[in-house]
């Protein structure tokens, strides 16, 4: 077991661990945001570069610091190890900066976006980046793809994380989108816009940080703050999927299914197209209850801690009689 | 019984005289300060004619805005109703289709907008968070009505009229 210690606090891992997985262990404020690196994802990581830290001491061996600010997905812990997160100001630097370089091509149209309110990057730019954007150019520009008939691709939003390749090849068996060009014109897609028909290919909607990937049966559905999560699980025939699912109810009706994300926005497992599109109505599912969302997320406002709606003059036949003549009445006095 | 304090007055009640039993002139002084109100200056206005002038940040009924091209500007983000503290702000937003575009400015538009007008506590918070400066609370006094339905104001009574009217 490796001792490292991350912002003074010391933990015991195993050798191999990347140092965020070290910083994830202790859990909290340290550990490092991510927007590429997705553990459930063999080989993703290394391309946002949002998880920067500061090595302060390379081992116990060899002390000397690391010249320059890692990224702690994509390095393993030595033993003896010093990583400096929050509490390195070039690290809360380096970081703004990094924020700003994501921000440079994407159009923040939250407003319009579906993600927001669940977004990373949303919450990346509120917590480390700075309110005006220094960039004086025209960002770049696509139009928006379906890809097949359940799920858009906004190109201008995407950060090229390459999440979604990644679920595409290791989570369905045939990926048939990929990056294409290189350098600053790499975009997501697919060869002549060919649908991805696939038992999981839903995934890369939940995997997406950004809004690039979203899903078209919730498209301006509404927004995710007024939906209520309520967590689900159903027998799913599929051998790969167990049907654990996150149901987002609007009053009585299920408007968008998603798995089940856990406190780092990753998903616990992946679940199938069928239970993510086409099982949308409360007798599919067995209701386990309300989901717990924390308090500084902005779905919990206005939520309340009952799964029934609050008495109002519609389900309550006391209150329809006395305002019937209210109801019924069709021209002005 | 014995005062506790020496400020109790005896009052004395004494017998009215003649003219004082008239009351004419107490009836004349009377009429004096009714008289002297008929030449004073109003300090009621009458009010659906004559209008008070407003104070600069007066906050009166929701309009929303257009853009210089009198295209909609809302794009039904939900951040008003999100912030508006007394729940009176709901809306469906929809896609805006092709030969659209010249009506609202973003490619999602607020296909229903209502407030309640009962539960509106005017407190400005829907102006503050918009993000497209779309709603404003710069219209007159929200009228008084008899039905509490009528209270509900949809987008025929919220959206400003087109430029060229």
């Amino acid at each position: 077991m490796f001792k490292v210690t991350i912002d003074g606090i010391p933990v015991e891992v195993e050798p191999g661990t990347s140092i965020l997985n070290a910083a994830r262990q202790i859990g909290g404020d340290i550990v490092p945001p991510a927007m590429c690196y997705y553990s459930k994802l063999e080989g993703s990581g290394g391309k946002c570069r949002t998880c920067l830290v500061q090595v302060s001491k390379g081992s116990e061996k060899d002390p000397r610091p690391m010249p320059k600010l890692v990224a702690s997905c994509r390095t393993t812990v030595m033993d003896g190890m010093e990583v400096k997160n929050i509490t390195s100001p070039e690290v809360i630097e380096a970081r703004k900066g990094v924020v700003e370089m994501l921000l440079i091509n994407h159009p923040l149209d939250c407003p319009v976006c579906d993600q927001a309110g669940e977004c990373h990057l949303q919450d990346l730019g509120f917590e480390h980046g700075s309110a005006k954007t220094r960039y004086e150019f025209d960002r770049r520009k696509f139009e928006r793809i379906d890809i097949g008939d359940k799920i858009q691709l906004h190109m201008t939003r995407c950060i090229l994380c390459y999440r979604c390749v990644f679920t595409a090849d290791q989570i369905t068996d045939r990926r048939v989108h990929g990056i294409l060009n290189r350098g600053d014109h790499s975009e997501i897609s697919t060869y002549i816009q060919q649908a991805v028909d696939n038992d999981f290919s839903g995934n890369v909607i939940d995997v997406c940080p950004v809004g690039a990937l979203t899903d078209k049966t919730f498209r301006f559905k509404n927004r995710v703050w007024f939906t209520k999560p309520v967590e689900a699980h159903r027998d799913c025939d599929h051998e790969k999927c167990n049907g654990k699912v996150t149901l987002w109810y609007k009053g009585e009706d299920v408007i968008r299914v998603t798995a089940r994300k856990d406190v780092y926005g990753e998903v616990e497992e992946f679940i199938c197209n069928t239970c993510r599109f086409d099982k949308k109505k409360t007798a599919d599912w067995v209701i386990e209850g309300p989901r717990k969302v924390s308090n500084q997320s902005v779905i919990s406002s206005n939520h309340y801690d009952t799964l029934k709606p609050l008495p109002v003059v519609k389900t309550n036949p006391l209150l329809q009689e006395a305002n019937k003549d209210q109801f019924e009445r069709e021209t002005r006095l | 019984m014995e005062p506790l304090s020496n400020k109790r007055k005896v009052i004395a009640f004494k017998p009215l005289n003649l003219l004082e039993r008239t009351y004419l002139p107490e009836i004349a002084k009377g009429m004096a300060i009714t008289m002297k109100h008929f030449f004073k200056k109003d300090v009621t206005i009458r009010y659906p004619e004559q209008k008070r002038e407003f104070s600069e940040n007066f906050r009166g009924q929701h309009s929303l805005k257009r853009d210089e091209d009198g295209k909609e500007r809302c794009t039904a983000c939900g951040l008003c109703a999100l912030s508006c503290p007394a729940e009176a702000i709901t809306m469906t937003a929809a896609e805006r289709q092709p030969g659209e575009e010249n009506l609202y400015r973003e490619e999602k538009y607020a296909a229903v907008y209502e407030i309640n007008m009962l539960r509106c506590i005017f407190c400005g918070l829907c102006e503050e968070a918009c993000p497209k400066e779309a709603i404003y609370l710069d219209g007159d006094i929200v009228p008084t009505d008899f039905l509490r339905k009528d209270f509900i104001y949809g987008k025929d009574k919220l959206v400003e009229p087109p430029l060229n009217q």
